[in-house]
């Protein structure tokens, strides 16, 4: 087991270093670049080539790249061209905002998701299947910038009853939580948890309908089992695919959203990239990538281990 | 007769309705069955014999609808609720599936599915429910059972597999053992080992059982007593040497002439014309008469009885190849 997660995180690496190169070469490909971005129009072409040596920016792009990562490999991110700090110390702050919204968000998502999708599963009620499934879909497809800003117009503008941007006072300090804090959140979370809610909610009862149509339920029941104990099979059966999509689910939102992020102004990794992105910011832009995609990989790694360790079909190989 | 039966149903009829469908399944199935007696239920896929066996111990999907009259062990089946029906699935009736790769949980051990078993109906210690559960694997002759007990379904071959099924069976003792084409999904080797272990655990926990087949050979091996199924009903019935010696019914004839035997090599098989009935849209009369080659005009007028023709025997058929000494005397 040691030795599979241990190989397990090899992988990774490839994964992260071809994201990286990746979202490297796309940036090139967009227009514009961050030195114009910064400077005034009309700064001489001596100065503008001179702060280009001094990034590194008039080096052949491989010979870029690869310097960028090694110096990555080295723990130096570089400093963000627009606030001049280092690119770390924006980041951190930033993946700590969002975390703490996404594991609100997910929370939220996880028990309503999956309650629903019990519900649903092992009801034999038509309706009660039609209006979870109705609600999921909504809750899949409606854009949810969008549902942020009608919450947003409905309970800050109209009502009155909720703030409508921007993050606490005690910021991360979750010790130092108030009811003003927590005020913040909740547009924002629920705003969130709506996409994992509804593709969870769907997932457990498509997973929990398949797994009671199959055959080794009928010999549980025919050995005179109570339900209750039906039901814990059936969960430890549908438990491993669903693991991987709130997985997936909490990656994604670990990511930050850009849209909501910027939506409710939370100064998370979302709203960071969106700013990065506008200023061609390159350091700043690569930083937060790579960290948000070593995120993103870890909890897969995370859920692919703990897959294994219900389900005895998955080979430790 | 002198025992009590363990099994006694009357007038047994399953109907499959939902919107769009209403299909009788079983009619009129009746028998009863002692302990340490085995019946065969023999017929071709979709001729009920399956879902007869699965009424005993009501398991069947909710919009199936089971009229007439099933007593195990002396208690009405049919008006039980949930938590009777509990009671009696395991200890009274036990049941053995076709496919052992599909009728076991992937996700829990062997040992573990046996054990729950033991716990749920007999209230002892999970530790004392696994060593149950040890010893129960030694009787179906699983080698190394001690490791086997840890092994997950996926992890033992096919013939292991029956034989854990079995065992999980056996698990509540119970005085009824349904086996639902246990060696069907088996290699043809092991098909006779898991049948010779069948035959004799049911005689020494005197069990009474019912086999359900489609091979007439596996009846032969451990039946006493046959009743050949034909589109949902009963078409004939008696003791299985008998039967098999001289067919009534002209469908149990025609089952015989198809079987491959050691005198038919090198001749063709015959085969008994016509597909087999759509439950859908049965004739009025006897369902075979369709394919039958001793049909009278009285077969299209109304199901015909199932009446006696021989010592022990019935069949359902206005011209049998078999007419009753004792009721022509």
């Amino acid at each position: 087991m040691h030795l599979y997660i241990l190989r397990r995180l090899l992988y990774t690496l490839p994964i992260i270093i071809g994201v990286t190169f990746v979202c490297f070469s796309f940036i090139h490909l967009a227009p514009g670049d961050p030195i114009s971005a910064v400077l005034p129009e009309n700064a001489s072409a001596e100065v503008v080539a001179q702060i280009k040596a001094a990034y590194g920016f008039d080096q052949p792009l491989p010979v870029q790249y690869l310097r960028w990562l090694w110096n990555v490999a080295n723990g130096d991110f570089g400093s963000s061209i627009m606030t001049r700090r280092p690119v770390i110390s924006e980041v951190m702050p930033a993946v700590a905002n969002t975390a703490l919204l996404a594991i609100t968000a997910i929370m939220l998502s996880f028990a309503l998701g999956i309650t629903l999708g019990l519900v649903s599963g092992f009801s034999d009620r038509r309706i009660t299947d039609r209006s979870v499934t109705g609600f999921a879909v909504i809750g899949i497809s409606v854009p949810h910038y969008w549902l942020g800003m009608v919450m947003v117009v409905i309970f800050a503008v109209l009502l009155r009853a909720l703030p409508a941007t921007g993050m606490g006072p005690a910021g991360t300090r979750i010790w130092m939580f108030t009811w003003e804090d927590l005020r913040h959140m909740i547009l924002p979370a629920i705003t969130l948890a709506m996409i994992p809610t509804g593709v969870l909610a769907r997932s457990v009862r498509a997973m929990v309908a398949e797994v009671r149509r199959q055959e080794f339920v009928q010999t549980l029941k025919g050995k005179g089992l109570r339900r209750g104990r039906i039901f814990l099979h059936i969960i430890k059966n549908s438990a491993p695919p669903i693991m991987a999509i709130m997985g997936l689910q909490f990656a994604q939102l670990l990511g930050g959203s850009i849209l909501v992020e910027t939506v409710f102004a939370w100064p998370g990794t979302g709203f960071l990239l969106n700013a990065a992105i506008a200023t061609r910011d390159l350091p700043l832009l690569q930083g937060t990538v790579i960290v948000l995609a070593t995120f993103f990989v870890m909890t897969n790694l995370f859920v692919d281990i703990l897959q294994t360790m219900v389900d005895p079909r998955v080979k430790r190989a | 007769m002198q025992r009590d039966p363990i099994v006694e149903v009357e007038d047994l009829s399953v109907r499959f309705v939902n919107r769009d469908i209403d299909l009788s399944v079983v009619s009129g199935v009746s028998f009863s069955l002692a302990a340490g007696e085995v019946l065969c239920l023999l017929g071709e896929s979709g001729s009920g014999k399956s879902v007869t066996m699965r009424a005993l111990l009501r398991l069947l999907p909710p919009h199936a609808q089971i009229t007439g009259r099933i007593r195990l062990a002396g208690r009405d089946v049919i008006g039980m609720s949930e938590r009777q029906l509990e009671s009696v699935r395991g200890p009274v009736g036990a049941m053995i599936f076709q496919e052992p790769m599909t009728a076991l949980d992937p996700v829990f051990t062997i040992g573990t599915q046996i054990a729950e078993t033991i716990v749920s109906h007999e209230g002892v210690s999970y530790t004392d429910a696994r060593k149950r559960a040890l010893e129960l694997l030694e009787m179906v002759q699983i080698p190394s059972a001690e490791r086997r007990l840890n092994a997950y379904p996926h992890e033992l071959s096919g013939g292991l597999r029956q034989r854990a099924m079995i065992a999980l069976a056996l698990s509540c003792r119970p005085a009824l053992l349904l086996a639902d084409e246990p060696t069907t999904a088996l290699d043809a080797t092991v098909q006779i080992q898991i049948l010779l272990l069948l035959r004799s655990l049911q005689r020494e926990l005197g069990m009474a059982t019912i086999f359900v087949t489609h091979d007439i050979g596996v009846a032969c091996e451990v039946a006493d007593r046959i009743s050949v199924m034909y589109a949902g009903r009963f078409v004939e019935t008696g003791p299985v040497g008998d039967v098999i010696a001289r067919p009534s019914h002209p469908y149990t004839a025609g089952l015989l002439q198809s079987t491959v035997h050691a005198g038919s090599r090198g001749q063709r098989l015959p085969s008994i014309p016509g597909a087999p009935p759509d439950l859908a849209d049965l004739p009025n009369g006897c369902s075979f008469s369709p394919r039958c080659s001793r049909r009278l005009a009285a077969c299209d007028t109304s199901v015909p009885p199932l009446v006696g023709v021989g010592e022990d025997r019935m069949a359902r058929c206005v011209n049998p190849l078999l007419v009753a000494e004792t009721v022509l005397a």
